[in-house]
C-alpha cells in the first residue's frame, strides 16, 4: 500500500444520500478476478447512459452529461464529496477499489458504513467525517467556486478549505498510522503469532467442539 | 457492575489481543469463502508466499454465478455460459483444490448459498465467530454465533492469520414483543424493523434481537431477521440461544457428536445476554402492530405494510430525505399516495439467502397450491437455497406445486438477488422479490425491486398485483409460528 501523504485536490461533489455499493460498482464487474482496473466502472449506472459489461472499451460508451464526473470542472478529482450513510450495503471490496482505481484519495460525508469505512482503509483511502451542517457548507462552496480543492493533511487530521479555514476531524490511531505508513496488516497481525497460538490452544482445550471437521 | 449481553460474552470469548490503539485481534472460528470475494484473497497469499493458518475453519462453495436452469447445471462448471463467470468459479475451484478446503462443488447436493449451507451444515455454532467475504453474513447471529462480513483483504487476513483486526461494537437490543397476526412472517418482522429504524439506524452496533414475537420463531425465521441486519447498517445480527437453536443443530454433520454435544449444548445454554446486561440503544415494536410489509423505493428503509400507500415526498421534513424520496420513485415509476395494492409486477423471485430455505417455500407454497399464476407475470421463478433445501421440497411435493401453478423450479444459487447470473429483471420491471435489497439495478440493469415475504410474493404471482395475504381464504396456512 502506498503511503498517505498531504495534497491538495479538486473536490467533486455527489449529493445523494444512502449511496450503496451496488451503485458504486455494479456486479456485472464483480466478476473480475484481480484487484485492478475498476476505476472506468465506477458509479456505472449514473455515469454512462447505457448498461455496462465487463471487459468493454468504456471510451466509445455514451456519457451522461449530468452526472457530477462527467463535468470537466471536477476532472481529475481526487476527494469526493458526499452525503449521509455512504457505502451501505454490500461487502464488495471492489467498492474502494474502483474508487482508488479511478484516482479518489479521500471521500467526506456525513456517516458511512461500517464495512465499507473498513475496506476503503485497507486499500489507503481515507474517510472523513464531518457534522451535516459542515457538509451542507462543502456543498455549496464547491458548487459556488470552480476549481474547488481541499487541502488534506492526514497527520494533523485537518483538511484546509481555499478560504483558509481549517476543519479538523477525527481517526483512529491504528487506521491513521497504517495510511500514514502505507503498513501491511497482515504483517503486522502476524508480529503476534506466539498470542495467536497460545490462544488457540487454550480456545480448543475449553470448545473442542469448534475445531471439529465434518463427519 | 453489570451484566453482560450476547455480545460481550462472544467478543470476549475470542478476544486474543487488546491494543492500545483501540484496535483488537479477535480469533475467527469458522470462515465461508464463495467465488466472488475470495479470488483475490488466494491472490495475495500466493504473492505473500503465506498458507491459510487453520484449513479446517474454511468452507467453500460457488453461490453467486451459478446459473439456476436444470438444463445448464446438468453440465457442471461448463453449463456457465459467461466466459468470466466461469472463470470465477472455476478459480475457486483451483484454490480449494491448491490450498487443500473442503469445497461443496457447483453440483455437490450440499451446495448452494453460503448462509443457507453453513447452519444446514452445522459448521455455523453457537459461541463461534463466523465470517464471510458477503455482507449478509450477520444470518448466522440467528444461532448466537458472532457473524459479519468482511472484505476481501480480511478475507486474506483471516486466511493467513485466524483472526480480524476489529473494534468492539456497541450494543443495541431491538425487541419484538407480543403475537404476530396470521399471515405476518419474519421478513415482515425485519422490514419493520428497518422501516423503524432505518438504513443507518444500527450503524456501529450489534443488534441482539429479542422479545417473545422473535422467541417464537423457528430457526429459518431468525436468520431471515438476522440476515438483514445489514440492511439496519448493522454488521451483525444476533438472537440468544434456546432450545430451537440446540434442536435444529443436533445431528448436523459438522454438529459435535455424543458427549461433546453434551459439553457444547451445556456451554451454550450461557449465550444468552445476562438479565442485568446493559444496552447502549433499546428499540420495541409490537408484533400485533406489524403487517405484512412492501418495499416501494429502492432503499430497505423505503417500506410500509400492505394497507398503506406510497409517500409523498413532500411530507418528509428533512430535505436530504425528499430528494431521496422523489429520486426513488421516479425510479420506480410510482406516484405520491399510489395505493401498494395498485403496484402491478411483471416478475417474481422467490429465494436468496433471506428466504429460500425449507419453511420459505412450504409458506409459498401453500398459497400457490392450486392456483395459477397470473398471465400478466412474465416469469416467476423459486430458486432454493442450496441442494438439500431442494431435495427437502421435493420429497414434499413442493416443487410440483409450484411447477403446476406456472412457476419455474430452479437450482440452487444467489440467482436473481443480485443477477451475476443469467436471473434478471428488465429495464423497468417490477418484481416481487424475497431477496433483501432493493437498490438500483440490483436485479438487472433498470429493474424495479419490492421486497416482501414469500407467501405475499406468492399471492403477488397469483394476482399480478401485490395482494393482503391475511385476506386469503385458508390464510391460516401461512403462519410460520406454528410450523
Amino acid at each position: 500500500m502506498k503511503k498517505f501523504e498531504r495534497f491538495e485536490g479538486v473536490v467533486a461533489p455527489l449529493d445523494r444520500a444512502n449511496v450503496d455499493t451496488d451503485l458504486i460498482i455494479p456486479k456485472q464487474f464483480l466478476k473480475s478476478i484481480k484487484r485492478t482496473g475498476f476505476g472506468v466502472n465506477l458509479f456505472d449506472e449514473l455515469r454512462y447512459l447505457d448498461e455496462g459489461q465487463p471487459g468493454q472499451d468504456c471510451s466509445q460508451r455514451p456519457l451522461n452529461p449530468d452526472f457530477v464526473l462527467n463535468q470537466p470542472r471536477f476532472k481529475g478529482a481526487e476527494v469526493l464529496l458526499a452525503r449521509r450513510n455512504f457505502g451501505c450495503g454490500s461487502s464488495r471490496e471492489h467498492a474502494p477499489w474502483a474508487l482508488e482505481d479511478f484516482g479518489f484519495k479521500v471521500v467526506i460525508a456525513p456517516s458511512f458504513a461500517d464495512i465499507f469505512y473498513n475496506n476503503s482503509f485497507k486499500n489507503g483511502i481515507l474517510l472523513i467525517t464531518f457534522p451535516e451542517d459542515v457538509i451542507d457548507r462543502l456543498f455549496a462552496e464547491v458548487d459556488a467556486n470552480e476549481g474547488y480543492q481541499l487541502d488534506v493533511d492526514l497527520e494533523n487530521q485537518r483538511v484546509i478549505t481555499p478560504s483558509g479555514e481549517i476543519l479538523e476531524f477525527e481517526v483512529d490511531e491504528f487506521r491513521k498510522h497504517c495510511l500514514l505508513e502505507g503498513l501491511d496488516d497482515i504483517g503486522l497481525t502476524l508480529k503476534d503469532e506466539d498470542a495467536i497460538r497460545a490462544f488457540e490452544q487454550k480456545h480448543k482445550a475449553a470448545r473442542p467442539w469448534l475445531f471439529r471437521q465434518s463427519a | 457492575m453489570s451484566g453482560q449481553t450476547l455480545y460481550d460474552k462472544l467478543w470476549n470469548q475470542h478476544l486474543v489481543k487488546q491494543r492500545d490503539d483501540g484496535t483488537a485481534l479477535i480469533y475467527i472460528d469458522r470462515q465461508l469463502l464463495h467465488e466472488v470475494t475470495s479470488p483475490q484473497a488466494f491472490e495475495g497469499l500466493r504473492l505473500a508466499n503465506r498458507k491459510p493458518w487453520r484449513l479446517d475453519a474454511n468452507l467453500a462453495t460457488p453461490d453467486h454465478n451459478v446459473p439456476t436452469t436444470i438444463k445448464e447445471r446438468a453440465e457442471g462448471n461448463s453449463g456457465i455460459k459467461d466466459p468470466v463467470s466461469l472463470i470465477q468459479v472455476q478459480t475457486l475451484d483451483d484454490n480449494c483444490l491448491e490450498y487443500g478446503i473442503e469445497e461443496f462443488k457447483i453440483n455437490d447436493p450440499r451446495q448452494g448459498i453460503v448462509h443457507v449451507v453453513g447452519p444446514e451444515q452445522g459448521a455455523t455454532l453457537p459461541g463461534m465467530t463466523v465470517v464471510c467475504g458477503d455482507s449478509h453474513t450477520a444470518t448466522h447471529g440467528a444461532f448466537g454465533a458472532l457473524a459479519h462480513g468482511i472484505g476481501t483483504s480480511e478475507v486474506e487476513h483471516v486466511m493467513a492469520t485466524q483472526c480480524l483486526l476489529a473494534q468492539k461494537m456497541k450494543n443495541m437490543q431491538v425487541r419484538v414483543e407480543g403475537e404476530l397476526g396470521l399471515g405476518v412472517t419474519a421478513k415482515d418482522v425485519v422490514l419493520a424493523i428497518i422501516g423503524k429504524i432505518g438504513t443507518a439506524g444500527g450503524t456501529g452496533y450489534a443488534i441482539e434481537f429479542a422479545g417473545s414475537a422473535i422467541a417464537s420463531l423457528s430457526m429459518e425465521g431468525r436468520m431471515t431477521v438476522c440476515n438483514m441486519a445489514i440492511e439496519a447498517g448493522a454488521r451483525v445480527g444476533l438472537i440468544a440461544v434456546d432450545d430451537t437453536t440446540i434442536d435444529y443443530l443436533a445431528k448436523r454433520p459438522f454438529a459435535p457428536t455424543a458427549e461433546q454435544w453434551e459439553a457444547a449444548v451445556a456451554d451454550w445454554r450461557n449465550l444468552v445476554s445476562d438479565d442485568d446486561a446493559q444496552f447502549d440503544k433499546v428499540v420495541t415494536l409490537q408484533a400485533e402492530e406489524i403487517e405484512p410489509q412492501v418495499s416501494w423505493g429502492t432503499s430497505p428503509e423505503m417500506v410500509t405494510g400492505i394497507s398503506g400507500q406510497v409517500p409523498d415526498p413532500s411530507a418528509a421534513l428533512d430535505e436530504t430525505v425528499q430528494r431521496s424520496h422523489t429520486r426513488a420513485l421516479e425510479y420506480m415509476g410510482l406516484h405520491a399516495n399510489q395505493k401498494i395494492t395498485d403496484i402491478k409486477l411483471d416478475k417474481i423471485f422467490i429465494g436468496s439467502c433471506t428466504n429460500s430455505r425449507i419453511e420459505d417455500l412450504r409458506e409459498a407454497a401453500k398459497v400457490a397450491k392450486g392456483k395459477k399464476v397470473a398471465d400478466s407475470i412474465k416469469l416467476a421463478m423459486v430458486v432454493p437455497g442450496s441442494g438439500l433445501v431442494k431435495r427437502q421440497a421435493e420429497a414434499e411435493g413442493l416443487d410440483k406445486i409450484f411447477i403446476e401453478a406456472g412457476f419455474e423450479w430452479r437450482e440452487p444459487g444467489c440467482s436473481m438477488c443480485l443477477a451475476m447470473n443469467a436471473d434478471k429483471l428488465g429495464a423497468g420491471e417490477h418484481c416481487a422479490s424475497t431477496s433483501n435489497r432493493n437498490f438500483e439495478g440490483r436485479q438487472g440493469y433498470g429493474g424495479r425491486t419490492h421486497l416482501v415475504s414469500p407467501a405475499m410474493a406468492a399471492a403477488a404471482a397469483i394476482a399480478g398485483h401485490f395482494v393482503d395475504v391475511r385476506s386469503l381464504p385458508a390464510n391460516d396456512a401461512t403462519h410460520a409460528q406454528e410450523a
